[in-house]
């Protein structure tokens, strides 16, 4: 549930659903979103969820921070608020060539490779947010002994479709682009389609997601098929 | 389609096509974009006879300098920006707000705004371009847009769609204001700050730094310090945010800025002074002035009402 929700700027409204990141809070955060997206508010130009906050943005030609207030009030009575995820499975390959710190993470997870791959290709995420760069998504959680800093110096470059670890997530990046995540692999699928009008973004918040190891073979075969 | 264009001679410094930006694409990681001085922009088009929403180039510093290939087309230069027309051996000096007809091999050279930083280019009728997700804006960060996301290049064309017939020749007299105090209301991080950082920030003159960009505006001055955290979750960023990092400079999130940031946020702008806080040039100072919601939503009332005015002189 909403906690507060107050002004940020003349041009937004802050929604707080508390200070934790958890699934629970985030999934608060997401019904919220798709409701707010579904009944279309007059005015509202942008929403942007993330792990426990809701901004709501709006065109104060159209309206004010006191109506649209009035509306989420209105909406946080309503039931119809059902999270909407798919599940996904997102092929991952983790030669060498890909899995740019893998070495460094058994160190600093004191874990075996395969230990970890065998952990994080078991596990089932959840999309908490995307963002950051178009479409990348931030997925949780990683189980506790596989938690890890950033790298203490950020890469310039982090090729497209790495696959990432930061503390309690998996991202993926869908562009280069600089950063700082652990990578282990690299995923073929085109994550975020830019050429796409409508939904260039295949994860959503709220979504499911299962990584899938592949073969280099794989890797290079994945996209003539 | 016409068969007219411009031959982009000289790109200048951080040139590119926008428009009114994108909505509703913040969850996805993209930002609104679109034009820097909104106001600027509605009379650009305005006088040009267009609609509104029409895509215009946008220079930063130095402009373009083009040379046009067609019958004839009117074109305009809004904001406070110095500029030179062409035509044959003949050179004049141009009027921002006034429009001109270029024939073909006119140039128009557009040598470098004056004290500010963004001015438009708008031509009776329409550029081609690609829209990306309903606007053409480019984001050079991100890649998105037009020109394949990317800023204009010395040498390239500008293929013009349509040209309007029958415009007349327009101008108004108006004089962009400046503004030094930059009025804010509170962050959702406000308290994050020691009383005597708050007091710096209400108070303290802040120096606009060369490394600002349509992405975000840096200031330099007394540091902001942090008692709680200088580090927050990732949350979502607006437009006139002001965000403070580790190192206590505040920076001013402007119209390219990234979708979500864990900065904690000291305050943001008022709407009413995003147009005029985007011209403030890197050297000039500024100062922040704390007001409430309900003056905010006021004081843009205000401002809209005298854009409208302006817009129904035209």
């Amino acid at each position: 549930m909403i906690k507060n929700i107050s002004n940020l700027g003349d041009a937004a409204l802050y929604c707080d659903f508390g200070d934790e990141v958890n699934k629970e809070i985030n999934s608060d955060v997401i019904k919220y979103f798709n409701s707010i997206k579904k009944n279309k508010i007059k005015g509202v130009n942008n929403l942007t969820p993330s792990y426990n906050k809701l901004i709501i943005s709006y065109d104060l030609k159209v309206t004010n921070f006191r109506e649209i207030k009035q509306e989420i009030e209105k909406l946080s009575k309503s039931e119809d608020s059902k999270i909407i995820g798919k599940n996904l499975e997102i092929p991952v390959c983790c030669d060498k060539s890909f899995s740019l710190d893998l070495e460094r993470l058994e160190k600093k997870l004191n874990l075996k490779k395969k230990k970890i791959l065998e952990n994080f290709f078991n596990k089932e995420f959840f999309c908490y947010m995307t963002g950051f760069i178009a479409g990348m998504p931030f997925l949780g959680d990683l189980d506790e002994h596989m938690r890890a800093q950033r790298l203490e110096t950020p890469r310039v470059k982090v090729p497209k479709g790495s696959v990432g670890m930061t503390e309690q997530f998996a991202n993926i990046y869908t562009f280069e682009s600089p950063g700082g995540w652990n990578i282990i692999g690299n995923t073929p699928l085109e994550v975020f389609d830019s050429s796409k009008e409508t939904e260039p973004n295949l994860i959503n918040p709220g979504d499911t997601i299962k990584f899938k190891q592949i073969t280099l073979e794989e890797y290079i075969n994945y996209n003539e098929q | 389609m016409s068969n007219s264009y411009f031959k982009v001679i000289r790109a200048g410094i951080n040139t590119t096509f926008q428009d009114k930006g994108r909505n509703n694409l913040y969850h996805i990681g993209i930002p609104f974009s679109g034009v820097m001085d909104n106001r600027n922009y509605l009379l650009a088009n305005k006088l040009v006879g267009n609609e509104l929403d029409l895509p215009v180039i946008e220079f930063a510093y130095q402009g373009p300098l083009l040379k046009f290939y067609g019958d004839k087309v009117n074109i305009v230069i809004t904001g406070d920006v110095v500029f030179k027309i062409r035509h044959n051996d003949k050179e004049i000096d141009g009027n921002c707000y006034e429009t001109y007809e270029l024939k073909n091999k006119d140039e128009i050279n557009i040598l470098s705004t004056n004290k500010s930083v963004y001015g438009y280019l708008a031509i009776s009728g329409s550029f081609d371009l690609k829209l990306q997700w309903g606007s053409c804006s480019i984001n050079t960060k991100a890649n998105i847009g037009s020109n394949d996301g990317k800023k204009l290049e010395n040498d390239q064309e500008i293929k013009i769609s349509k040209i309007n017939e029958n415009t007349n020749k327009k101008k108004i007299n108006y004089l962009n204001s400046k503004i030094e105090n930059i009025r804010i209301m509170k962050g959702t991080n406000f308290d994050y700050f020691s009383d005597e950082g708050k007091k710096i920030f209400l108070e303290k003159e802040y120096t606009v730094s060369k490394l600002s960009d349509r992405m975000g505006m840096r200031l330099e001055g007394s540091k902001i310090e942090n008692i709680v955290n200088t580090n927050i979750k990732s949350e979502g960023l607006l437009k006139g945010v002001i965000q403070v990092p580790a190192d206590g400079n505040p920076i001013i999130m402007l119209s390219d800025h990234g979708t979500i940031g864990g900065y904690p946020k000291i305050a943001v702008v008022a709407s009413v002074d995003y147009d005029r806080l985007v011209q403030i040039s890197p050297g000039s100072k500024i100062k922040f002035k704390e007001i409430e919601l309900s003056d905010a939503e006021t004081l843009f009332k205000l401002y809209e009402m005298e854009t409208q005015n302006l817009l129904s002189q035209i």
